[in-house]
């Protein structure tokens, strides 16, 4: 008898369950607390409210509702790695860790679990070779993409030479710092322009040092691959040297609006990469309309429309065009994690499909394939105007220059290839 | 002169500079630590709480309001109104002295005769909790400090000086920030060895610091001068904050600045005001100019944090005391 009613028990259970598991299940690995929360809320309230949008106007992806769940990794490896454990067994179909030092823990768990990682223009550059690593998508651009985009700006406004010009790297003394450099000492043979590299310690609170070697080298660009505080910091040292504003670019991790604001009217002028151009688009309107009227928004409203709320908007966007592409091809709602990386291996972004979803032009036309994980790589130059407080863009994207790239991925994804004993080849 | 030596004296005076804001922070754990005997780890979290709590109160932010608005389904943010610098400050300064009572009232009180350690762990727990209610308070956005600081290189200094050397010299770069933070450091210094020189709560608190219990026995009450070295504490960790908050907004990586302290105070001794300042400062010329002449030519640069902790080690080494520490004499 007893046994019996356990029975029943469990039946119930799942039969209760049953409707939860049809859900599109997306985790949000969120930093709202700590050092870089700053960063990480705004891209948090982006993403969540996009699938909010979908799932008060569509009803979802494909009929089936998206679940978030959110875990709180404050920008922390080991706590980022207990956030996917956490988290995978919900059915959870795709990750953006939104760290590059969560995502090199999580490419081989993530592989072995099945479970596609979408790292957008972060995380380890060479898994946009898709042979090597088959669960790791990094489109639409990567850090050597960034660093081709910023010295392709800098041809364009030198006459297409930077021969005998100085261009100093003041970047974060880390994996991801370190990122560009490889590149940008590849195109400083190519193009015979001088690179010299500063590193800043984390936080980067304190950079007097490599300023004040700046101010004695006088370079005639300065290239910064910072994040959090290290950010904010240099663009207010850049403006105390009087180092002139619009010769300094940082990259997409350093140009959101909270870099600058601190500095006040001395950070005007100041560069940085996009991958995501910020415009007033109709789609946010619907999530203030949709979301935030109806009492379901992410945050508390304040970050809609800004550099790093539109950037989680769009990943949002992309995750949920692969969702889509993957109902599309296996002719089910319910996907599974592998259902959804072929989705994402088949995306395909136009502008006219961006302009239907409301944010026309927010990112550059790409496809993915087995073979590309990376998409175009392409990024844009936007300008930091203080006295109307907001970055206008400069430039239309602009593409990297994969004659660098390209071989560069491919040494890198063959060594690691070699290392973990993959043999490369699509799935 | 050569551009070279010029260059280097430079780094000096910036580095002198930087010891000076290092030493702001150390001067919080020595003032705890010499009167209580807790290594406060959470004089970083103070820091930035006391700037977090200047910035919401000059703006006007109603605090707790994600917390409220997330209760009652309002849409509360700001009260309307701003308030006064000055005003701003001396509220500041009340609510660090309402802290200092609470921490003493709820924590330490019941931990009265505990091991080091046992204070130690309580600190971090206050750490991690402080900065919780400060996230919970004002929020987690990154906010400019609008005490209308002056920054940036000083011109003057720069025009003058440019003629010591050739072209390739383009006069001493002193950041103007920096230099208020020298003039604060020292009104600042100055006013706590007058409060403990010639005021009678001074007096006591020095008691305090040399031996409780004798200061028990003449009748100082032990939870009055406690409150009060965490008041002393949580006004010196606002000037902090505001100094460094100054160069890169009030954020939450403000807290971090307590690990640029901690090589001040092993060298400066846990004990000693001097110590915390000229700790402070050689730490400050010492890392600068290591960076200069050895780490960026020749090692990659970044090498400021770990030789400051390899400078402070060698110090600890020979004087484990610290500069100007007490010296522990224990007899069998």
């Amino acid at each position: 008898m007893k046994m019996k009613t356990l029975a029943a028990m469990a039946i119930g259970a799942t039969m209760a369950a049953a409707p939860a598991m049809a859900e599109l299940v997306i985790p949000d690995l969120s930093y709202r607390t700590g050092p870089y929360a700053a960063g990480g809320t705004p891209f948090s309230d982006g993403y969540q409210d996009y699938f909010n949008l979908l799932n008060a106007r569509d009803g979802g992806i494909g009929g089936e509702a998206v679940r978030i769940v959110e875990c709180e990794t404050g920008y922390n490896t080991e706590k980022g790695v207990e956030c996917y454990e956490s988290t995978k067994g919900e059915g959870a179909l795709i990750y953006q860790p939104l760290s590059t030092g969560i995502t090199y823990q999580l490419i081989p768990k993530a592989t072995a679990d099945e479970i596609p990682i979408h790292t957008m223009g972060y995380g380890r550059t060479s898994a946009a070779n898709g042979e090597v690593f088959n669960w790791v998508f990094n489109y639409p651009a990567n850090y050597w993409d960034a660093a081709s985009v910023a010295v392709n700006y800098l041809l364009d406004e030198n006459g297409g030479s930077l021969d005998g010009k100085k261009i100093a790297l003041v970047y974060h003394n880390s994996a991801y710092g370190k990122e560009p450099i490889r590149t940008l000492e590849a195109l400083s043979e190519m193009h015979g322009f001088t690179l010299s590299q500063l590193a800043v310690d984390h936080p980067g609170q304190e950079q007097k040092s490599q300023w004040l070697q700046i101010r004695r080298e006088r370079p005639d660009y300065v290239l910064m691959w910072g994040w959090g505080v290290m950010n904010q910091v240099a663009v207010q040292e850049a403006a105390n040297i009087n180092f002139p504003m619009e010769n300094f670019i940082g990259n997409w991790w350093a140009g959101a609006e909270h870099d600058v604001t601190p500095a006040g009217a001395a950070a005007n002028g100041y560069k940085s990469l996009n991958m995501n151009r910020v415009v007033d688009y109709p789609v946010l309107e619907e999530i203030k309309s949709q979301v935030h009227e109806a009492g379901n928004a992410a945050g508390d409203g304040s970050n809609v429309g800004k550099v790093l709320y539109v950037r989680g908007m769009y990943a949002a966007m992309l995750a949920a065009e692969a969702i889509a592409k993957a109902q599309e091809i296996h002719g089910v709602s319910a996907v599974t994690p592998a259902m959804v990386r072929d989705g994402m291996e088949a995306l395909e972004i136009t502008n006219a499909r961006m302009a239907e979803l409301g944010m026309e032009g927010i990112g550059p036309e790409f496809s993915v394939s087995c073979q590309d994980h990376g998409g175009a790589g392409q990024g844009l130059v936007q300008q930091w105007n203080a006295s109307a407080g907001t970055w206008e863009p400069l430039t239309d994207f602009i593409s990297p220059d994969d004659s660098v790239i390209a071989p560069l991925v491919a040494e890198d994804s063959a060594a690691f290839a070699a290392e973990s004993n993959i043999t490369p080849g699509c799935l | 002169m050569s551009a070279d030596f010029l260059y280097g004296i430079e780094v000096i005076i910036n580095g002198l500079m930087a010891g000076v804001l290092y030493a702001l922070v150390a001067l919080g754990f020595v003032l705890i630590f010499k009167a209580s005997g807790i290594f406060n780890y959470a004089q970083g979290v103070m820091a930035l709480f006391a700037a977090l709590t200047l910035v919401g109160i000059m703006e006007g932010q109603v605090p707790f309001s994600h917390l409220i608005n997330a209760i009652f389904g309002t849409e509360v943010h700001h009260f309307g109104w701003e308030v006064p610098a000055l005003l701003a400050i001396a509220l500041t300064v009340l609510i660090m002295i309402g802290f200092a009572w609470a921490v003493q009232r709820f924590v330490f009180r019941h931990l009265v005769g505990q091991e080091p350690i046992i204070l130690f762990m309580a600190t971090i727990g206050l750490a991690y909790f402080l900065e919780g209610v400060g996230d919970l308070m004002w929020g987690s956005d990154i906010k400019t400090l609008a005490l209308g600081l002056p920054q940036g290189g000083s011109l003057a200094v720069e025009e003058w000086t440019a003629g010591l050397g050739g072209d390739d010299f383009y006069g001493f770069f002193i950041d103007k920030l920096d230099m208020i933070a020298t003039i604060v450091a020292i009104l600042l210094v100055a006013s706590l060895i007058i409060f403990a020189q010639y005021t009678k709560q001074g007096r006591a608190m020095r008691a305090v610091a040399d031996d409780h219990q004798a200061a028990l026995s003449v009748g100082i009450s032990l939870n009055f001068i406690w409150v009060l070295v965490w008041s002393l504490a949580g006004i010196v960790a606002l000037v902090a904050g505001v100094m460094w908050g100054a160069k890169s907004g009030v954020q939450f990586s403000l807290s971090l600045i307590a690990l640029k302290a901690l090589p001040v105070l092993m060298l400066g001794g846990f004990t000693s005001i001097p110590g915390a300042i000229v700790g402070g400062l050689i730490i400050g010329v010492g890392e600068k100019l290591f960076e200069y002449t050895i780490g960026a030519p020749f090692l990659g640069g970044a090498t400021e944090n770990w030789f400051a902790y390899m400078l402070a080690l060698i110090f600890l080494v020979f004087r484990p005391q610290g500069l100007f520490g007490e010296k522990i004499i224990e007899r069998v």
